[in-house]
């Protein structure tokens, strides 16, 4: 108990900055996923990705970031266990941070694309499990979780297949694609507009003191769709195509106009991710946080303090400026064959399975939904080559993240143990 | 593992290398006509450095099926099944090297072809030629496919280009038949093994049509998965 107030202003400094630091990691590995695509179908330049993630991870971070977030705080752990020695509670949760931040890192080096989610799960999981007892943990979460690593994809790629599918419907297999696209492009806009702002609405304004109920809610975004959706045909209406009656350029026109669809998915992809990825960094800290200035009491309901979510969000965008630059620029030639309406199919599948999730309250992976969406793409015949090695490759390193942040975390856990020990 | 994240999946299009293979095959066997005119001329020196472009053509249509070969490994999952690209692949590369062998046996032999002949046997050749053409025509309609995820009007209007394709072939097996009539009336003035090898050369001309009408069926094979 004394500990936490002799050292507790020195807990809170350590604690945001290792929060910082998993922030940083976040946005610096995880920016590659969710822009990439966008950059990849030269929808968008690398300074534009850049600048769109940077204003919409740190939106999505600071209004729709709070929901998540109390899973990875509460839901993991039995906080029970925790009641007769909350420095514990205090002490892991600083050390997952490190862990997994560290582990990112590693990660990052080496290229591989871990989830994010998954190493602070894992190391949430390390030290309670060891550090203190194995029934600290409330496994069915973690079951959960573990489940979702099929579910996610699953789910992903099913919403992927079908929007693809009716953009073939729509606008591909007709007489007149380039028409059909001007006609049907501002609707896909107006459904991911719609999707993000209905998740910002139910989510997020709770803690910026805002609140709207239900109903309004829907018209609110609706509003706002049908915003997006008419700025949307208007910048198609500005594009300069080149007006010959072949096939050929009729699918490169229509091609220009996914581009412009795609920089909204885009804008969409970076907010749910900010959303559902600011978490991960934020939630531990929060508690830390929490505990310290109840005393040492563990309450089941505590509020966020004004400052963690800016945090968070600035952390994802230092990542992104200063990282996700170079990160960025390599993937801009990996990518033989992917074309914006491709793209703009496997980001808005995976946004709108992010927010699905982040209402169940579940922590995903945002990097899952993306590898399962472009999956149902594939199997909508819509992607040339798609390599199933690199995609095992991806699944085995998320199995691997588990035990890897679990280590990390027990071994910083016991460290910080023998430092405040008294 | 890859650089970088998960934009390794995207693995490299089987697609447009295709395309280009076809396009380099097409380029090749079109070298037959001016080698011809040549060997009519009878100048046999520009005839030797219209072979040398066919071969060197050759050439380079084999090492893009090699590459395009080695970048499809096991493992890739694609819209069309992978075992139908690379028989795709081996049919388009036997066009060139059939503009090879032909060009690379008239120059060998020095063979002339009889003054009488010449004008059937030309639009004889050219109509094949318009068979290989046609292929790439087809072929190069792979990427419009992709685009509408190989289905529906697309697919009809390549299916409509290889029924043009078996057209032009028919009318090279017509042309054959009356260019061996040709021969036939000439052979008793011939010499008997130089008549040998002109049936074979007449032969191979149409085989050029032949594997091109095959280069579309095998993507009306794939097309019906």
């Amino acid at each position: 108990m004394d500990i936490l107030q002799t050292y507790g202003f020195t807990l809170i400094v350590v604690a945001a900055l290792v929060g910082f630091l998993m922030a940083w990691g976040i946005g610096a590995n995880d920016v590659a996923n969710a822009m990439g695509t966008s950059v990849g179908s030269k929808a968008l330049t690398i300074k534009q990705a850049i600048l769109i993630a940077m204003v919409f991870e740190f939106a999505g971070a600071y209004l729709a970031g709070g929901e998540v977030t109390s899973t990875i705080r509460k839901g993991i752990l039995d906080s029970s266990y925790f009641i007769e020695s909350p420095e514990l509670l205090v002490y892991g949760m600083i050390s997952a941070l490190l862990a997994a931040g560290i582990w990112l890192g590693f990660a990052s080096y080496l290229g591989w694309p871990v989830s994010t989610t998954h190493s602070i799960v894992g190391a949430l999981v390390g030290f309670a499990a060891v550090g203190v007892s194995a029934d600290a943990v409330a496994w069915n979460k973690v079951g959960g979780i573990v489940g979702s690593w099929v579910i996610t994809p699953a789910i992903s790629g099913f919403i992927a297949f079908l929007i693809f599918q009716s953009a073939q419907k729509l606008i591909f297999d007709t007489d007149k694609p380039f028409n059909n696209a001007k006609r049907y492009v501002p609707f896909y806009m107006a459904a991911a507009g719609f999707v993000m702002s209905l998740v910002t609405i139910k989510k997020g304004l709770k803690h910026i003191g805002f609140e709207i109920g239900a109903a309004e809610g829907y018209y609110v975004s609706i509003a706002i769709a049908i915003l997006v959706g008419i700025v949307g045909k208007y910048a198609i209406n500005r594009i300069k195509y080149d007006e010959k009656a072949d096939k050929r350029t009729h699918f490169a026109n229509v091609e220009k106009v996914f581009a412009i669809l795609m920089v909204v998915t885009a804008c969409c992809m970076a907010f749910a991710h900010g959303s559902n990825d600011v978490a991960n960094a934020i939630g531990p800290l929060a508690a830390v946080v929490s505990i310290i200035h109840n005393d040492g009491e563990i309450t089941s309901k505590a509020g966020l303090v004004w400052w963690i979510l800016p945090l968070g969000g600035l952390g994802i965008v230092a990542g992104l400026a200063l990282f996700g630059h170079r990160v960025i620029a390599t993937i801009g030639n990996g990518i033989t064959h992917l074309t914006p309406s491709r793209g703009f199919a496997a980001e808005l599948a995976a946004a709108c399975t992010v927010v699905i999730a982040s209402g169940t309250g579940l922590p995903i992976s945002t990097t899952q939904t993306l590898v399962g969406a472009v999956l149902g793409v594939g199997m909508a015949r819509g992607i040339a080559a798609i390599n199933l090695g690199v995609v095992r490759n991806i699944v085995v390193s998320w199995v691997v993240t588990l035990p890897a942040g679990a280590g990390l975390s027990i071994l910083f856990f016991f460290v910080l143990k023998g430092i405040f020990a008294p | 593992m890859p650089t970088n994240t998960f934009l390794g999946v995207f693995a490299k299009s089987p697609l447009k290398p295709l395309e280009d293979h076809i396009k380099v095959v097409n380029k090749c066997s079109q070298g037959l006509l001016p080698f011809f005119n040549s060997v009519f001329a009878g100048d046999w020196e520009k005839a030797a450095l219209f072979q040398k472009e066919i071969s060197n053509l050759e050439k380079q249509a084999d090492t893009l099926k090699r590459d395009l070969r080695i970048s499809l490994p096991r493992g890739i999952f694609m819209p069309i099944q992978r075992q139908d690209v690379l028989e795709l692949l081996t049919q388009q590369d036997k066009i060139a090297n059939k503009a090879k062998d032909i060009s690379g046996r008239v120059l060998g032999r020095h063979m002339d072809i009889p003054v009488i002949m010449r004008e059937s046997f030309m639009a004889y050749l050219e109509r094949c030629l318009d068979a290989t053409k046609q292929a790439k025509r087809v072929i190069n309609e792979l990427e419009d496919l992709l685009e509408t995820g190989f289905r529906g009007r697309e697919v009809r209007l390549v299916e409509d280009m290889i029924v043009d394709l078996d057209k032009i072939e028919d009318d090279t097996d017509v042309m054959q038949v009356a260019v061996r009539r040709e021969l036939l009336e000439l052979e008793s003035q011939l010499n008997p093994i130089d008549v040998m090898f002109l049936y074979s050369i007449i032969e191979w001309v149409g085989e050029l049509a032949d594997i091109s009408e095959r280069v579309g069926s095998r993507l009306e094979l794939m097309l019906a998965n």
